[in-house]
């Protein structure tokens, strides 16, 4: 009775119950940073491998898609983590970037995304092929997997793929979104990842929105405009390219 | 107001998804092409207005501070709600592609920041 009141109001406010659920995971990782890290690991960084930890109990206690908001009691994390509130508070973030430093993107910015595609590309289909993979379309398929979630089961559908194929694209997508988000601050230093002409280069190459942010978030929430600004064109420029021209290359030489 | 630093921020939203669909379906592909990047844009640009009537005053600026500060929190809720069940059970195959593309993406980083393709000249 009480216990049920107490769900109620839980369940029928969720977007609230995610303040406070993600408020105390915040808090806690920042806690574990201070005193466990004594700060060497940022607490946001702790916070995102914590969030990804639930995610994956929460995947495997209910056996749905959407991590630890497949708890009904946790649905409003779904809202909160959902793309509309992500792309609002990334658009919030450039309020205070530099023009002069995000003017530069152009030629460097364009360079880097389709640099950044086509690269993806190539590495998932020399992948697919070293497992055996041996038709143009799958290969691509898998590719395009390796650039994002999206561009993966976009050039699936385009090109006929089977489903088990465009259900492996997407698990290569998500693994490249879930690894850069965890893997950016501790890579950070070492490729220089520093400055707003770095953190463009950054998105272009990385490319999905959802791996950017993380990363970003955990290493310099100051350079997340510029990531931002030039990933958020990557998944358009793979859906264009992969299923079109890399495939027809792909189909040439296989 | 607050709300209009609010409603300021929808609008560049709005307007930038839209138009990001419309590239999309100009070059003939599902996707939104650059949405949240021309959202950007036109929020730097409108913030840089200095114009009699329409001038973004420090209470209109908190209604945007607010969303920018709530990023790192949203972002985490974004990783609680990723299908990380799916990416690590679904075959070797993915999680090797997945992993090379990041491993080789993360390496060409310092490749193209160093040649210095349209860098600022006073940096």
């Amino acid at each position: 009775m009480i216990l049920d009141a107490l769900m109620n109001v839980l369940v029928q406010n969720a977007l609230i119950t995610a303040f406070v659920f993600v408020g105390v995971l915040v808090w806690l990782s920042y806690a574990i940073s201070n005193k466990l890290t004594k700060g060497h690991i940022h607490g946001s960084a702790i916070a995102i491998t914590l969030g990804l930890i639930l995610a994956y109990i929460g995947g495997s206690v209910t056996g749905g898609d959407q991590g630890i908001a497949d708890f009904s009691v946790l649905a409003g994390v779904g809202i909160m983590g959902g793309a509309m509130f992500r792309d609002f508070a990334i658009v919030a973030t450039a309020f205070g970037a530099r023009l002069s430093a995000l003017k530069s993107a152009g030629v460097i910015g364009a360079a880097s995304v389709v640099i950044g595609v086509v690269l993806s590309f190539v590495v998932g289909a020399v992948v697919a092929i070293s497992f055996g993979y041996d038709d143009p379309v799958s290969i691509s398929t898998i590719g395009a997997g390796a650039a994002t979630y999206i561009v993966g089961p976009v050039t699936g559908t385009a090109l006929g793929a089977d489903t088990d194929v465009i259900a492996l694209s997407v698990a290569a997508g998500l693994t490249k979104s879930v690894l850069v988000m965890v893997g950016t601050p501790f890579i950070a230093h070492r490729v220089g990842l520093n400055s707003p002409h770095s953190a463009l280069i950054y998105g272009g190459l990385m490319g999905t929105t959802s791996g950017v942010a993380g990363g970003l978030a955990a290493t310099d929430p100051k350079l997340v405009p510029y990531g931002a600004m030039t990933a958020t064109f990557y998944t358009g420029v793979g859906c264009l390219l992969a299923p079109s021209a890399l495939f027809l290359i792909v189909r040439a030489l296989v | 107001m607050v709300i209009y630093g609010v409603a300021l921020l929808s609008f560049c939203m709005l307007v930038g998804m839209y138009l990001g669909d419309m590239l999309g379906s100009l070059i003939g592909v599902q996707a939104n092409v650059g949405g949240v990047g021309i959202a950007m844009l036109l929020l730097i640009v409108l913030a840089n207005v200095k114009r009699k009537g329409f001038q973004i005053g420090a209470v209109t600026e908190k209604g945007i501070h607010f969303w920018s500060a709530m990023y790192i929190p949203i972002v985490v809720a974004m990783a609680a709600k990723q299908n990380v069940i799916a990416a690590l059970s679904s075959g070797w195959v993915a999680i090797v592609a997945g992993v090379a593309a990041v491993v080789i993406s993360f390496g060409f980083i310092p490749v193209l920041d160093r040649m210095h393709i349209g860098k600022e000249h006073d940096s």
